[in-house]
């Protein structure tokens, strides 16, 4: 739910970062807090734990530019990975305009990425929100790392992609960021089938984490217009 | 009306009411500053002293501790707090819930007491949910229309993230 203050001529939108823990989530964050120019964003709040483990959120509100004449800020959140921490990961997702899934490429975390997911979809439908028609963007994580999963087994396994079932809808899209590949597409059984958008990063170089955050953001506003 | 439901919006007209409930607040209360925070974590206004802190990390924080505090009320046998405060050596704060969707918070300091602030509260958090309770069913019954704000700027928001 994104909120347009015309006094001070801001749009406020929330975007949460979602994923298993460990998975460099409050990494994305911190590369952004360090590479945007201080005037641009606010601080960066944590509430982790003496391990610097997330417990509560991770908070960093930067702008991105102005449109219409409206500045645009978009208030970045994570959520606590770890599953016992889901009380308090379900509240951040109260009000949220976007979502970026940031799962660990590792080939042992596969199984924590798909709980994570599933954990999302239940957390958005306990909220009454679709996730499959709002901003959502997955980021594959540490893809620097020798034991990370081939990228089509990531896809298949967390991206695998949802029924379109407005007609106006069924025809093929191109994925913007990957040449040759399709957002939406029919599968040979004649079902029409929707990924989100997905991209490759190492968080702890920045590298995908930009890509990423434009990515949502452009979804984000695109909403409003 | 579920937490976190749907997009809501006031006019100019809410606002100046919401501004004078909440004038009439400090003046009654002799409290420092009044905020508003939506429930997701927006600062929604703020009236009396300017804060010296960044009111977007405040705001955040603020919808968190509500947040937190209902999940622990459930855990208890309510179903939530609809008040807290916080005590500090010289400032202090009272916050409380209006119509599930918004949070007042007053900052005070020892210029007043806190049976002063909670009393005058109780009257403002009265008059902010009848208010707020008008505001989200005129935007639950579809007569107001969302914004359209950026209606035909796509190309521009392709080029702020060209």
């Amino acid at each position: 739910m994104s909120m347009i203050n015309y006094a001070s001529r801001e749009i406020n939108c929330k975007i949460v970062y979602y994923g298993s823990g460990l998975g460099g989530k409050t990494t994305n964050l911190e590369h952004v807090y360090g590479k945007v120019k201080p005037d641009t964003r606010g601080k960066l709040i944590s509430l982790a734990t003496e391990t610097e483990r997330t417990l509560f959120f991770d908070f960093l509100p930067v702008d991105l530019g102005t449109i219409r004449g409206f500045k645009t800020r978009f208030h970045l959140y994570t959520v606590p990975g770890q599953v016992y921490y889901n009380a308090s990961r379900k509240l951040i997702l109260k009000g949220v305009d976007g979502i970026v899934f940031v799962a660990d490429s590792q080939i042992e975390r596969m199984e924590a990425n798909q709980e994570a997911m599933q954990n999302l979809y239940d957390n958005m439908a306990e909220y009454g929100y679709d996730l499959t028609k709002m901003p959502f963007i997955v980021q594959y994580n540490k893809r620097d790392l020798p034991n990370a999963a081939p990228l089509a087994e990531l896809q298949a396994a967390l991206n695998p992609g949802w029924e379109v079932v407005d007609p106006a809808r069924q025809r093929v899209t191109p994925d913007p960021y990957h040449a040759g590949e399709n957002l939406i597409e029919q599968l040979p059984t004649g079902e029409w089938i929707e990924h989100a958008t997905y991209f490759e990063a190492v968080a702890v170089t920045g590298d995908g984490v930009f890509d990423t955050l434009k990515a949502v953001s452009k979804l984000v506003l695109k909403t409003l217009a | 009306m579920s937490v976190g439901a749907g997009s809501w919006s006031f006019t100019e007209d809410d606002f100046g009411a919401i501004t004078t409930t909440l004038q009439k607040f400090l003046y009654d209360s002799n409290a420092r500053c009044a905020l508003l925070v939506d429930r997701s974590g927006q600062l929604v206004a703020t009236v009396g002293e300017q804060p010296n802190f960044d009111p977007t990390a405040f705001a955040t924080l603020t919808a968190a501790d509500f947040s937190a505090n209902d999940q622990l009320a459930k855990l208890i046998g309510e179903t939530d707090f609809n008040s807290l405060f916080h005590q500090g050596e010289k400032e202090s704060m009272y916050l409380a819930d209006i119509a599930r969707r918004v949070i007042l918070v007053a900052l005070f300091d020892n210029r007043t007491t806190l049976g002063l602030v909670r009393l005058k509260m109780k009257e403002s958090v009265h008059d902010l949910t009848k208010l707020f309770e008008l505001v989200f069913s005129r935007g639950a019954d579809g007569s107001v229309q969302p914004p359209g704000l950026l209606a035909g700027a796509e190309d521009e928001i392709d080029k702020l993230f060209g």
